[in-house]
C-alpha cells in the first residue's frame, strides 16, 4: 500500500502541450512549396464502403472531423493535413488488402506510428488517407535463449521493454517518446535514440521485417536469422524509409540481456571543451559500462525546471554545460566503483565542477527526466524548430552559437522578451554519437524566423560536413534539403528505387526525397 | 542550551520504485537480483536531521547514522554520509528479519553509546509496514514521542512538532531528549554531491555486532505463509447509459 502510493510520482509520460490556438494548414503555411498532385483520386463514399468490407468492424474507421485532428496534427503543433479517413487494421492482411485497392485507385496513405515524429513525417499534407498500426500491437513470439522479438509494429515502445524487463532483457532503443511512439515507426525512421552509444543503430539489431508494399505484396523476412548472407539485405531499405515503399507490419529485433544495476550521474562543466574532455575520460574509464552520455546547455535546464516546475538538482551554481553519464552493467558495486573513481578524477582534475550521483531509483528517475523533458519544455513558449544534426564532436557545438548570433544579428531574439518571437536556441544531445539537437524554441511560428534559421543552418552543417538529420529523418521538415548531406549519384538512386516500387507514388508522398 | 547529537537509524529496502515478488517457496519475498535502496521515510528523516543542521548553525554537534541489516546495509550507510552524516554503525545481523522490539533495544544501545538526545527515525519501513519501532524505542527509554512529523521546529530546548492528522493538524510540543518519526510529506531528500560522495569514502563506518550490544535475537512470530493479493478481474465496457445501468443491476450494484 504504502509502496504503491509513493510510487504514484515516479510514472512519467509524453504530454502533449496543448493549447487553444488551431494549428495552421500544412498546405496553406508551405503554399508556394507543395501543392496537391492531381492524379491523386479523391476520397469518396466507394472507397470508404471498399474499406468497411475489408475491415469488418465499426471501430476499425474515422471519420468524425474531431476524431481526425488527433491522427492530422503532430505533437509539436506545427503540422495539420486534411485527411478525412483514419483506418485502422488489425492484421498484415488487411493492411495488405487496404494498400492494394489504394494502389488500384490512385489514393494517396500517410502511415503513422504513435505520431511522435519530429519533421512532420507521420502527418498527412493534403488529403492523404491516414494508416494507422495502433490496432496491430501484439507480441507474436520471444525466444529466452537467443533474445529475438517478434512483434506487431504498432506495439508501444515502452510495452514492448516492460514485456522484456519480465524476461531479463532490454529493448535495444529508448527515447524519450517511449509511452506513444511504435516499434514499427522506430523502425520506419531508424530511431537513435538514448542508448545507441551502447546497443548500435537498429541497422544492426533488427533481424527481420514484415512490410506491406505499394502493391500490395507482403515482404517478410521474419525468420531471419543473426547470420545470413544470401542475397541483398532488403530489410536495410525499409529502415529509415519513412513509410516511403512499404508499410512495416512486424519486426523481429534482437534484444541484449537486461543491465542488473543502473547508476545516473549528473555533472556541471564550465566549457563545451571540457564536455569533450570529460567524454574522452569516460570511454576510456567506464569503457564496457557506460550506456548513455548526453550533453546540455544552461537555458535547456533552465527551461526543462519551468516546465518541470522543479529546482535543479545541482545547487550550487549555474554551469554553462550539464552532463548526463548513465552506466550500466552486471555488478551494482563494480559499477559504481568505476563510475565514483572516474568522477573524482574528473574532479580533481578540474573539468567536473560539481555533480550528484542517483541514490537509488527514484532520483536515477527524476535526473534522466531533466534530459528527458527538455523536447517538451522547448515547445512550452509556443513552438520550436527541430534541427537534428550529426557533426564533428569539436563543432558540433558551435552550431548552436553561430544560430544565436544569427538570430542576435536579426534582433528577433530575447530569452526574457515576450515581444521577441524567439526565445533562445538551445543546444543538447548525444555526444557519443556525435548527434547535436538543437532546439530553436519560439513563441510563435513564423515565415520571418524561417528565413533567419534556412538555408542558414544546413548551409553551416555543410560546411562541417555534417548531416542535416541525424535521426529523426526527413519528412516533410527536410523534403527540400537532402541535397545538403547527400551527393547527385545517391540521391539518384534513391528516386530510382522509389520510382521501381511505387511507381504511382501514392506512399507518403510530398515527403522524404 | 544543549548541542544535538541526532541518531538517525536507516533500514535498507527494496527500492520503492520495483514491484516486488514473492519467492517461489510462498515465505516471503525474492531478493536475489533485485535492487535496494535506503528506505524512503529514513531518507526523509536523514534529510531533516540535515536541514536542522542547516538551519541551526552551530546547534547540531553530531550527526550519527545507524542500520541494522545484513552486510550488505552498509550501501545506505555510504548513502547517509554521502548526503552529510558524520559517522555510522552498521550491525549485522545477517540475512535474518528482525522485529521491531529487537531492533529498538539495538537502537537503545546506540543511544547510550552515541549519547544521543534526538532521534528521528522514520515511521515506518516499507517492507514490513511495521510501524512500531520509534514508539517502543520511546517506550524503552522513557522519552517523549512525537510520530508522524509533517514539520519539526526547535527552539533552545524544545522542540516543536506538527502531524497531520484526520481533518486537520496536530501540535506537539516537548524537551529534549525526544523521539520524532517523519511521515511522507516532511520534506523532499536531497542529492548525493559528489564531492560529498568523495568525501564520505574517508568517513568513519563502525561495525558491530548483536552480541557486541549483549542483545539476544528473539523473533516472537513466525511467518507461514506470504500471498499476492487476488488479481483483480478486468472490466467491461459499455456502450450506452442503459447498458450501464442494466449491468450495474446485473452485479447488483445498485
Amino acid at each position: 500500500m504504502i509502496r504503491s502510493l509513493l510510487r504514484s510520482t515516479a510514472s512519467r509520460s509524453f504530454v502533449c502541450n496543448y493549447s487553444s490556438k488551431a494549428v495552421p494548414l500544412t498546405a496553406e503555411t508551405y503554399s508556394s512549396k507543395v501543392s496537391r498532385n492531381p492524379s491523386f483520386k479523391k476520397l469518396d463514399e466507394t472507397d470508404i464502403k471498399h474499406f468497411q468490407t475489408i475491415l469488418n468492424d465499426g471501430n476499425g474507421l474515422i471519420t468524425d472531423a474531431d476524431d481526425l485532428l488527433f491522427y492530422n496534427e503532430d505533437w509539436m503543433r506545427k503540422y495539420r493535413g486534411q485527411s478525412q479517413l483514419v483506418l485502422k487494421p488489425k492484421s498484415t492482411e488487411q493492411v495488405s488488402s487496404i494498400i492494394k485497392y489504394c494502389n488500384e485507385q490512385k489514393l494517396a496513405v500517410v502511415p503513422q506510428g504513435g505520431n511522435t515524429g519530429l519533421v512532420g513525417g507521420s502527418n498527412p499534407v493534403f488529403d492523404e488517407i491516414i494508416i494507422s498500426l495502433s490496432g496491430l500491437n501484439k507480441i507474436r513470439a520471444f525466444d529466452e535463449v537467443s533474445g529475438i522479438l517478434k512483434c506487431d509494429a504498432g506495439l508501444i515502445l515502452e510495452n514492448a521493454d516492460n514485456f522484456l524487463a519480465e524476461k531479463g532483457y532490454i529493448f535495444p532503443l529508448d527515447l524519450g517518446a517511449k509511452g506513444s511512439c511504435h516499434v514499427g515507426g522506430n523502425v520506419a525512421t531508424n530511431a537513435g535514440g538514448l542508448r545507441l552509444l551502447r546497443y548500435g543503430s537498429l541497422h544492426g539489431s533488427v533481424l527481420g521485417l514484415e512490410a506491406v508494399l505499394p502493391d500490395g505484396t507482403i515482404y517478410n523476412s521474419m525468420e531471419s536469422l543473426r547470420k545470413d548472407n544470401t542475397g541483398y539485405d532488403l530489410k536495410q531499405l525499409f529502415i529509415g524509409s519513412e513509410g516511403t515503399i512499404g508499410i512495416i507490419t512486424g519486426v523481429s529485433i534482437l534484444c541484449p540481456s537486461r543491465p542488473q544495476a543502473f547508476s545516473v550521474a549528473l555533472l556541471g562543466v564550465s566549457s563545451y571543451e571540457a564536455v569533450q574532455k570529460v567524454f574522452v575520460g569516460a570511454r576510456k574509464e567506464l569503457s564496457e559500462i557506460l550506456s548513455a552520455f548526453e550533453f546540455m546547455d544552461r537555458n535547456s535546464q533552465v527551461l526543462a525546471g519551468q516546465h518541470l516546475k522543479l529546482d535543479h538538482p545541482i545547487e550550487s551554481d549555474q554551469y554553462p554545460f550539464y552532463i548526463l553519464i548513465e552506466t550500466s552493467g552486471s555488478n551494482k558495486e563494480h559499477d559504481d566503483e568505476k563510475l565514483e573513481t572516474f568522477l573524482a578524477n574528473s574532479m580533481e582534475e578540474g573539468l567536473v565542477d560539481d555533480g550528484i550521483i542517483a541514490q537509488d531509483e527514484t532520483q536515477l528517475k527524476s535526473l534522466w527526466s531533466w534530459r528527458e523533458s527538455i523536447p517538451e519544455s522547448s515547445t512550452m513558449n509556443g513552438g520550436v524548430y527541430k534541427y537534428d544534426v550529426s557533426l564533428p564532436l569539436k563543432d558540433l557545438y558551435g552550431l548552436v552559437e553561430a544560430v544565436n548570433v544569427k538570430l542576435q544579428e536579426a534582433g528577433i531574439v530575447g530569452f526574457d522578451d515576450p515581444t521577441k518571437p524567439v526565445v533562445e536556441a538551445i543546444g543538447y544531445g548525444h555526444v557519443g554519437d556525435g548527434n547535436l539537437h538543437l532546439n530553436v524554441c519560439v513563441r510563435e511560428y513564423s515565415k520571418e524566423i524561417e528565413k533567419v534559421l534556412e538555408p542558414f543552418v544546413y548551409e553551416w552543417i555543410q560546411s562541417k560536413n555534417g548531416s542535416i538529420s541525424a535521426e529523426h529523418g526527413l519528412g516533410f521538415q527536410k523534403k527540400n534539403y537532402i541535397g545538403y548531406t547527400k551527393n547527385d549519384v545517391e540521391i539518384k538512386l534513391m528516386k530510382e528505387l522509389k520510382k521501381h516500387y511505387d511507381p504511382n507514388g501514392i506512399m507518403n508522398p510530398y515527403k522524404y526525397i | 542550551m544543549s548541542k544535538l547529537r541526532i541518531l538517525v537509524p536507516v533500514k535498507r529496502v527494496i527500492d520503492f520504485a520495483i514491484k516486488p515478488r514473492i519467492n517461489k517457496a510462498g515465505t516471503g519475498v525474492e531478493k536475489k537480483g533485485v535492487k535496494f535502496s535506503i528506505n524512503p521515510f529514513c531518507d526523509i528523516a536523514l534529510e531533516e536531521s540535515l536541514r536542522i543542521r542547516e538551519a541551526n548553525k552551530g546547534l547540531v554537534e553530531q550527526i550519527h547514522a545507524v542500520s541494522i541489516g545484513p552486510t550488505k546495509a552498509q550501501d545506505v550507510l555510504r548513502t547517509a554520509l554521502a548526503k552529510g552524516a558524520d559517522s555510522t554503525t552498521l550491525i549485522d545481523v545477517g540475512e535474518e528479519e528482525i522485529e521491531p522490539l529487537s531492533v529498538a533495544k539495538m537502537l537503545q544501545k546506540i543511544v547510550e553509546k552515541e549519547k544521543s538526545n534526538l532521534i528521528i527515525l522514520g515511521k515506518q519501513a516499507i517492507d514490513d509496514d511495521a510501524n512500531q519501532t520509534g514508539q517502543m524505542l520511546a517506550g524503552l527509554l522513557n522519552w517523549p514521542q512525537a510520530t508522524n512529523a509533517s514539520k519539526v521546529e526547535i527552539e533552545g530546548d524544545q522542540v516543536t512538532v506538527t502531524r497531520e492528522v484526520d481533518g486537520g493538524a496536530d501540535t506537539l510540543s516537548a524537551k529534549l531528549p525526544m523521539i520524532i518519526t517523519t511521515d511522507l510529506r516532511l520534506n523532499e531528500p536531497r542529492y548525493a554531491s559528489l564531492p560529498n560522495v568523495m568525501k564520505a569514502k574517508k568517513k568513519p563506518l563502525e561495525k558491530l555486532k548483536a552480541s557486541d550490544l549483549q542483545i539476544e535475537l528473539t523473533n516472537r512470530l513466525e511467518i507461514l505463509k506470504v500471498e499476492e493479493p487476488p488479481q483483480r478481474d478486468a472490466g467491461v465496457k459499455v456502450e450506452s447509459v442503459d447498458e450501464l445501468i442494466a449491468k450495474l443491476k446485473e452485479l447488483k450494484a445498485i
